[in-house]
């Protein structure tokens, strides 16, 4: 597992969740105090391509051996992919938490949502 | 401190080849080549243990569209490598009579042995459980007599003994909630679980169809009276409680919670998992209970089988009684008993047949051994027992780096809490338990109730010694006082078990639930 | 002071002098006035070890077991032998006494007999994916149909006519709270009917083989109309080594009484019951789980597994309120299994086969017998007697053969084990002729 950090160029939500927004899609994972928290990832249930994610409200589950949390989705919008690779290497979500470990695509349903995010300075913030 | 040659020495549970795999004087017993071997992999086609009854009839086939082409594959060995497989098998479990289990919550007190005696009497283990009830008069009589024990230790007249085990106990009270309700018309959505409840509490809830609402815990331990008043409304069924509660805490308001549970029309449910601690002392129909599980394999002596069988009879008051399980077992005018399935408003059943006698016989057993007063005392001294440990923890320092969550009298059980030993000395409550594996005692619960930080459940029962809840003590200290010079070996422990920590990540990850053949 | 305490005077005041109070009662300081009991229980002071024993074998006596008559009762549950060693194994105490396997160090005994347990009702079912155990077979079958309810989202339950009663009556008290129905499959002589595509409303079939009059059901047939839903199938897992397995006949849920795996009658229980599936459904699963891994030295060893799906951790969003399997009852059906061997599963099958066919060709023989269907059969089989069937079972059990299991008005139930050779049949045939005269 990495040292902690915190990528500039990502939005994050207060419940440990981070989006990479591109145009009118985001990509969306979980932060590396969330991944730490939780300990070594052995599920993620994604939720299935075409459902719609609503800000604020859970969208899929991470599992650790003896936890089961909740992801909320930051932004909302309509799931166009999800990480298949985590079905074989789950730990993808500790070991790499902002790159293989991501979790699902979205195509955004209001891009103004974002100014509600908050950027890595404030979220580093938030944690201590 | 590293350990060292020494210690290892003196400490025979340790296994030297273990931590020193180059050591040659060490010799591998055929056992540990054999390490944990299967079955399937001791099998050899044409070695067999059975051996079929003469076939005295003409033989008949099944039509072939039905029959199996390839029969499954089962291990084909004889009787002394069955016998040798589970016997080794066996040396690789800690049990009950072999040490103190003072996992909490689940009251690990002694099985006494004359029960198992008596459920193999041929009378009860051979008994069809289809026996027309006046060829089973036995059987039905031993029933009714548990019932009415178990009402009475319960405050409640009307015990059905079905339920399988202590989370079908609870369905079961869930389900005659929601007949006792709807009968009158009344539809109800929600019931209310403190957040110090079991997980089978909420699950429960979730299976017989209604909504969890968690109720708060106070500073005592109890239940948020405040937080209870605000979230009983009309809408709830039923509040799910248990008392002594998993914080080992008696919660002092219950008069309180009673009045304003029933004030808004919702029933009463009482977790019987921690009724070692009050059997003579107050019953929960008294406290205003109307229904009750118990755990017959925790409180009445069933042993735990490394997990089931059990039973989970509930008690219920008067007004649910229309609403338990059929069939149930009535004494009649004349003296006999039967089984009485002409009740019309019964949920109907939640099993086969009538429930886990065996386990009933066991159940009575005891009852009997030690009748009302020594039921009494077993919970008194369960009491005394977990106070003292408290103390001797205390006394010991133990308390410094654990700290009791609560800090006060206790029950059967108490609660402490690992934050203070993880934050000074880096070990965690799994570290801890993990070498006490090493001191050859089964740890406490571990991480669980929730509410508290790195928690540690302790519940020594009644029929443990003295010595041994001192001997217990002191291999705590000796564990914080060893973690203070090195936590690595703590860490890193067990040492002297068959296998050490094991990659649970790894088996959830990629789950190998059965073996390939 | 009680046999199974130790607490002399000396320890107790020794003790509440650490604590700190003066006396016991004063450890209950937290239980209000009000609800204090103030009396002692209305429970006869405790007895001797010696008249204990006497007390239950005494009530033991009034019972008429198996070993007392010969017996043809059957209807859920089995008198089949159970070996020796059997009762020599479970009554180690290291099987006996311990709790479920938490600390997995020092329960790979229990951990393992667990994964070979799983091992062996995948075999005889054909599924991938077995549990360690639930309480038994009829609250399997309501599981069944909770994993099915909340797996498909659906509420509409098929149960066949022919599928265990007790089954039926389980499956409708634990789903009074879902918000599904129970609709019913007719049965013509012996078999379940279904000869199209069921609605897609449907949540799950439920369907016994043999079900519940005996007849071997054609569940690859069966499975051709189960369209979206899941067929669940109570098995007796004694007839697997002789009759198709459920996993090769598009069966996604095998669930049954584990009894006749080397457990006793007991007049009902503890047994267990076993719960198969397919792999889809791995994660919707009740129960307990073990799973194979390593430990830190790379050896082998065996954990609780999956445990996410549990109450424990998962809480009201858990698959299940199970906490515990039936570990000890399920030790007793692989040790039986692995008594019974391969082959040995094979020729007890067989066995029950042939005497079944001649106990039903006897019986069928007798004036005032019919066949209540005529479909192939493996262990039990039933009639239709032309008296009341009540009545024919006491009057046989009244000359020392019990005749089977009397169900509606006139039908008989009529059980094979391996116990009841061709002696007993005839002597069977002789009663029941007399009873019918």
């Amino acid at each position: 597992m990495a040292d902690a950090s915190y990528p500039d160029d990502l939005k994050y939500h207060t419940e440990h969740d981070w989006a990479r927004i591109d145009g009118d899609t985001a990509v969306l994972g979980i932060t590396w105090y969330a991944q730490d928290q939780l300990g070594e990832v052995v599920f993620f249930d994604p939720p299935e391509v075409g459902t719609s994610i609503t800000a604020g409200s859970p969208y899929a589950e991470v599992e650790s051996v003896k936890a089961v949390s909740d992801v909320i989705a930051p932004l909302s919008g309509e799931i166009v992919e999800v990480n298949d690779g985590l079905k074989d290497s789950p730990e993808q979500i500790n070991e790499d938490s902002y790159g293989e470990g991501w979790l699902v695509k979205i195509k955004l349903s209001d891009a103004s949502e974002a100014d509600g995010l908050m950027d890595a300075e404030s979220y580093r913030q938030s944690l201590s | 401190m590293s350990i060292t040659e020494n210690q290892l020495h003196a400490d025979p549970s340790i296994e030297a080849h273990e931590l020193h795999p180059q050591r040659s004087a060490v010799i591998e017993t055929e056992q540990q080549r054999d390490h944990a071997k299967t079955i399937y992999e001791k099998s050899k086609p044409g070695r067999r243990a059975f051996v079929a009854p003469e076939l005295d009839v003409p033989k008949h086939e099944l039509p072939a569209k039905f029959r199996r082409a390839e029969a499954p594959k089962l291990p084909e060995i004889a009787e002394p490598e069955i016998v040798r497989h589970y016997n080794r098998l066996s040396k690789r479990n800690f049990d009950l009579d072999s040490g103190f289990y003072p996992l909490g919550s689940c009251t690990m007190k002694h099985n006494p042995k004359l029960h198992e005696r008596v459920a193999a009497l041929p009378g009860h283990a051979r008994l069809h459980p289809l026996t027309n009830p006046k060829r089973a008069q036995g059987a039905l009589e031993l029933m009714h007599s548990l019932q009415v024990a178990l009402g009475e230790i319960a405050g409640l007249p009307h015990v059905s003994l079905q339920p399988s085990a202590g989370s079908h106990g609870e369905l079961a009270g869930v389900l005659v909630t929601r007949a006792y309700h709807e009968d009158r018309g009344d539809f109800r959505t929600k019931i209310l679980t403190p957040d110090t409840a079991h997980g089978t509490n909420p699950a429960t809830v979730t299976m017989g169809g209604y909504e969890v609402v968690k109720v708060g815990t106070n500073a005592d331990g109890g239940v948020d009276i405040e937080d209870l008043r605000a979230k009983a409304d009309d809408q709830v069924a039923c509040l799910m409680l248990t008392n002594p509660n998993t914080l080992g805490v008696f919660d002092a308001n219950i008069e309180e919670i009673a009045k304003i549970v029933h004030g808004v029309g919702a029933t009463l449910y009482y977790d019987g998992a921690n009724l070692n601690a009050v059997m003579g002392k107050t019953r929960p129909g008294d406290m205003g209970f109307d229904i009750v599980h118990y755990n017959l394999h925790k409180t009445f002596t069933q042993p735990h089988g490394g997990g089931g069988p059990g039973a989970g009879p509930i008690a219920v008051s008067d007004r649910i009684e229309p609403y338990i399980t059929k069939p149930q077992v009535v004494k009649l005018e004349d003296g006999t008993f039967d089984l009485d399935f002409d009740r019309p408003k019964s949920i109907g059943r939640l099993r086969g047949f009538q429930g886990n006698f065996g386990v009933f016989v066991r159940s009575y057993a005891y009852i009997l051994s030690l009748g009302g007063d020594g039921l009494q005392e077993a919970s008194e001294l369960a009491v005394l027992n977990a106070n003292y440990l408290l103390a001797k923890l205390r006394e010991l320092g133990v308390t410094d780096l654990l700290p009791p969550a609560y800090d006060r009298l206790c029950m059967h059980e108490f609660v402490l809490s690992g934050a203070p030993m993880k934050r000074e000395l880096g070990l965690k409550t799994l570290d801890l338990a993990k070498r006490l594996l090493d001191h050859n005692f089964h740890p406490p619960t571990v991480y669980f109730p929730l509410l508290v930080e790195e928690a540690l459940l302790i519940e020594p029962t009644e029929t443990e010694t003295k010595e041994t809840l001192d001997a217990f003590a002191e291999a705590m200290a000796e564990i914080l006082r060893e973690g203070a010079e090195d936590p690595e070996i703590a860490r890193n422990a067990p040492y002297g078990t068959p296998v050490r920590r094991l990659d649970e990540a790894g088996a959830a990850k990629r789950p190998v639930i059965r073996q390939p053949l | 002071m009680s046999r199974y305490t130790s607490a002399t005077e000396t320890d107790r005041q020794e003790m509440l002098a650490a604590i700190g109070v003066e006396s016991i009662d004063d450890l209950f300081a937290d239980v209000p006035e009000g609800v204090r009991l103030g009396r002692p229980l209305d429970i006869a002071p405790g007895k001797p070890e010696q008249e204990v024993f006497a007390r239950l074998r005494d009530l033991a006596a009034k019972n008429v077991s198996a070993e007392d008559e010969i017996s043809f009762l059957g209807a859920g549950m089995y008198d089949h032998y159970v070996p020796a060693l059997i009762d020599s194994i479970l009554s180690r105490s290291e099987f006996l006494t311990p709790y479920t396997p938490y600390q997995p160090e020092i329960s790979q005994g229990g951990l393992q007999v667990m994964f070979e347990y799983q091992t062996a009702i995948s075999e005889l079912t054909g599924l991938p994916v077995s549990n360690a155990s639930v309480y038994e077979g009829p609250s399997a079958v309501a599981a069944a149909g909770w994993l099915a309810h909340t797996h498909t989202k659906k509420t509409k339950f098929l149960v066949s006519e022919s599928l265990h009663p007790h089954s039926l009556e389980t499956l409708a008290t634990t789903s009074a709270g879902w918000g599904t129905t129970i609709e019913m499959l007719p049965v013509v002589n012996g078999l379940t009917q279904l000869d199209e595509v069921v609605g897609d409303d449907v949540a799950a079939i439920f369907v016994g083989q043999p079900n519940f009059h005996g007849a071997i059901e054609d569940i690859a047939a069966l499975s051709q109309f189960k369209g979206s839903a899941l067929l669940v199938v109570q098995a007796d897992p004694l007839t697997l080594g002789v009759l198709r397995s459920p996993g090769e006949d598009g069966v996604d849920i095998c669930v049954g009484e584990g009894q006749t795996l080397g457990n006793r009658l007991d007049f009902g229980g503890p047994s267990f019951g076993f719960f198969a599936a397919s792999q889809a459904l791995l994660r919707r699963m009740p129960g307990r789980i073990a799973g194979e891994t390593t430990d830190v030295d790379g050896r082998r060893g065996f954990v609780l597994t999956l445990q996410t799906r549990e109450q424990h951790i998962r809480r009201e969003k858990a698959t299940s309120n199970i906490c515990t399997a039936q570990a000890l009852n399920a030790l007793a059906g692989v040790i039986y299994l692995s008594w019974l061997g391969r082959e040995g599963l094979v020729e007890l099958g067989e066995l029950l086969v042939s005497r079944t066919h001649y106990a039903r060709e006897t019986l069928a023989a007798i004036d005032g017998v019919e066949l209540w269907h005529d479909q192939p059969v493996v262990r039990e089989f039933a009639l239709k007697l032309s008296k009341n069937a009540h009545e024919v079972v006491e009057f046989c059990s009244a000359r020392g053969v019990n005749p089977g299991f009397a169900f509606d008005d006139n039908g008989l139930l009529v059980a094979i084990t391996e116990q009841r050779s061709k002696a007993d049949i005839d002597r069977l045939a002789e009663v029941l002729k007399e009873a019918l005269a």
